[in-house]
């Protein structure tokens, strides 16, 4: 018998779970929840504020989960100190828990700048949980003016989930155009010009200088009025744990392709996480949902003395606004590096396939997102492109561009 | 577990099993009622060209990407099943995303679906199995 225990409960922690009972179903696992809720998907509390779920369906596991799994999640505690040493982990209540195979799935923090006169702005809100969501639908009213920092994916789908709710939305960022992580400048454009359609207003290439109070004046000299801040600039890894206690760290938590940490018995998982990205074969911080539960399932698994390897993460998003979707997969390599473009055009939207020496290497899709994980897949897999139709594949995404005998094994067998 | 399997050189491309999928989910017990006049969003859809046909619906993965992808827990397996809470799915479409079938799609209502093999509707068994005038697609073990 082994003693588990999984720092976090999000959805790497689920993962963590759901790989350790695939290999040992006996064995008690301890799960420590910063926060007093059942594990949620995070990514739903700006649908919860647009009213598209409510706090029943947002659960992401069964009421049963846990106790089914065998786990005892303390709710409400967070681990302050790691000793390696001694194989234990100190809670913020100043009690210890021994493991045998420990996950950090600690995902990560909002990161605020230190903005000028920041202080004197009382109603200010990160989007980064479920307390944030209700918190801020607290505060706002049908007549509130709301101040948005951040044009990434936070700050864009807070201001959809705020859209009805609210007088005014302002949304600002130092980069020239929205979701500047993922677009580039011409689907950029097309986003905006949703959001703006639906009367959000947006500062680009433009910061907050200082607040004062319930004013914000902007880099460009103007001044934003509003009754609500919500502060959207990024995310960092909580690193901490691990980094103090002599784990190697960068942007995250460095893991392996096993999910391993440098230090013995100690596994990581999620957005807290630092690992080999695909295509680059660097190792980057990939903050996203699919990736977290992957590699909380590889984690969890190797815990119980499994053998699994996640070696296939890459950046994909899938994100609406306002009914236009959109999704992006990938890397686009530069042409110096060999990466080429293939773009289709659509009426409304974008097609764009990256290419890089023989291989679909990403994708930006607006519009016509229609079974775009066979291109997904084909990233993942390392597809070579002549080994299909790719002419085929740059107009739709068909298993019609791939040879009969791939298509047997897909359609005529388990897979 | 029995699957939908689809042999693609007796596929006819006839696209029956398309109605036949979108009335088995329908709730209504009339065909023409069902269908006549409105979209159809089937769960399984004939793809091909020229020369070859073939109907794609879930595989119904063992390692499902889809179900670890949901970002709101709404797909889930159980006993090698797939299904959805359609009343939990926001549709955001990240099952699209990462589905290397492109197995789901959305239903017309802003929310996701997916094959699940009719063990939830009326029909009881797979109606474009049932249906398929060449038995191009069968419900087997394999």
């Amino acid at each position: 018998m082994k003693q588990y225990v999984i720092l976090g409960n999000g959805v790497a922690a689920v993962g963590c779970i759901e790989g350790i009972r695939r290999e040992d179903k006996e064995s008690a696992i301890t799960v420590v929840s910063k926060e007093p809720y059942a594990v949620y998907g995070r990514p739903l509390i700006s649908y919860y504020l647009e009213g598209k779920t409510d706090l029943e369906r947002m659960k992401y596991r069964p009421d049963d989960f846990y106790e089914k799994n065998g786990c005892t999640v303390l709710y409400g505690k967070s681990a302050v100190k790691l000793d390696t040493e001694n194989q234990q982990v100190f809670l913020d209540d100043g009690t210890s828990l021994p493991y045998d195979e420990l996950c950090v799935a600690t995902g990560s923090s909002p990161f605020v700048p230190p903005f000028e006169g920041l202080e004197t702005v009382k109603n200010q809100y990160p989007f980064m949980t479920l307390d944030d969501a209700l918190a801020l639908e607290k505060a706002v009213t049908p007549s509130s003016r709301v101040l948005i920092i951040g044009a990434g994916l936070i700050g864009l789908k807070c201001a959809e989930g705020l859209a009805e709710r609210v007088g005014e939305i302002t949304v600002c960022d130092l980069a020239g155009h929205v979701l500047s992580s993922i677009l580039d400048e011409t689907c950029a454009g097309i986003v905006a010009e949703t959001l703006e359609a639906h009367g959000i207003r947006l500062m680009l290439g433009d910061s907050v200088t200082c607040f004062d109070g319930q004013t914000a004046l902007m880099k460009s000299g103007s001044t934003v009025e509003f009754d609500v801040l919500v502060l959207a600039v990024g995310v960092r890894a909580n690193t901490a744990l691990v980094k103090d206690a002599g784990g190697k760290t960068e942007r995250g938590i460095l893991i392996d392709q096993k999910m391993e940490t440098s230090l013995p018995h100690v596994y990581a998982a999620g957005d807290c996480t630092q690992g080999d990205e695909l295509l680059s074969g660097q190792k980057r911080v990939l903050a996203l949902l699919p990736n977290a539960y992957m590699q909380g399932q590889c984690a969890g698994i190797n815990m119980a003395g499994g053998k699994d390897v996640f070696d296939k993460a890459i950046a994909m998003n899938a994100i609406g606004f306002f009914g236009l979707h959109l999704m992006t997969a990938g890397c686009c390599f530069p042409k110096e590096e060999g990466g080429e473009t293939h773009e289709e055009h659509i009426p409304g939207g974008v097609k764009r396939l990256f290419t890089r020496n023989g291989f679909l290497t990403g994708f930006m899709l607006i519009g016509a997102t229609d079974r775009a994980g066979i291109y997904t897949a084909m990233i993942r897999d390392q597809i070579p492109l002549d080994t299909v139709d790719f002419e085929l594949l740059q107009k739709t995404a068909s298993l019609c561009a791939f040879s009969a005998e791939n298509r047997r094994k897909k359609l005529g067998g388990v897979v | 577990m029995k699957r939908v399997y689809v042999n693609e050189q007796w596929c006819l491309g006839c696209h029956l099993c398309e109605y036949n999928c979108a009335f088995a989910n329908s709730g209504e017990t009339d065909m023409v009622k069902a269908l006549k006049g409105k979209p159809i969003y089937p769960r399984i859809r004939v793809d091909g060209d020229e020369k070859i046909n073939f109907a794609v619906s879930c595989r119904h993965c063992t390692d499902p990407i889809c179900v670890k992808s949901c970002i709101s827990g709404a797909l889930s397996i159980q006993d090698g099943v797939i299904s959805i809470d359609q009343s939990k799915c926001v549709g955001c479409l990240t099952c699209v995303l990462v589905c290397p079938y492109g197995a789901l799609s959305p239903n017309g209502d802003g929310v996701m679906q997916k094959c699940e093999l009719c063990l939830q509707n009326s029909c009881g068994e797979p109606a474009c199995v049932k249906g398929c005038p060449n038995r191009a697609i069968v419900y087997e073990e394999r």
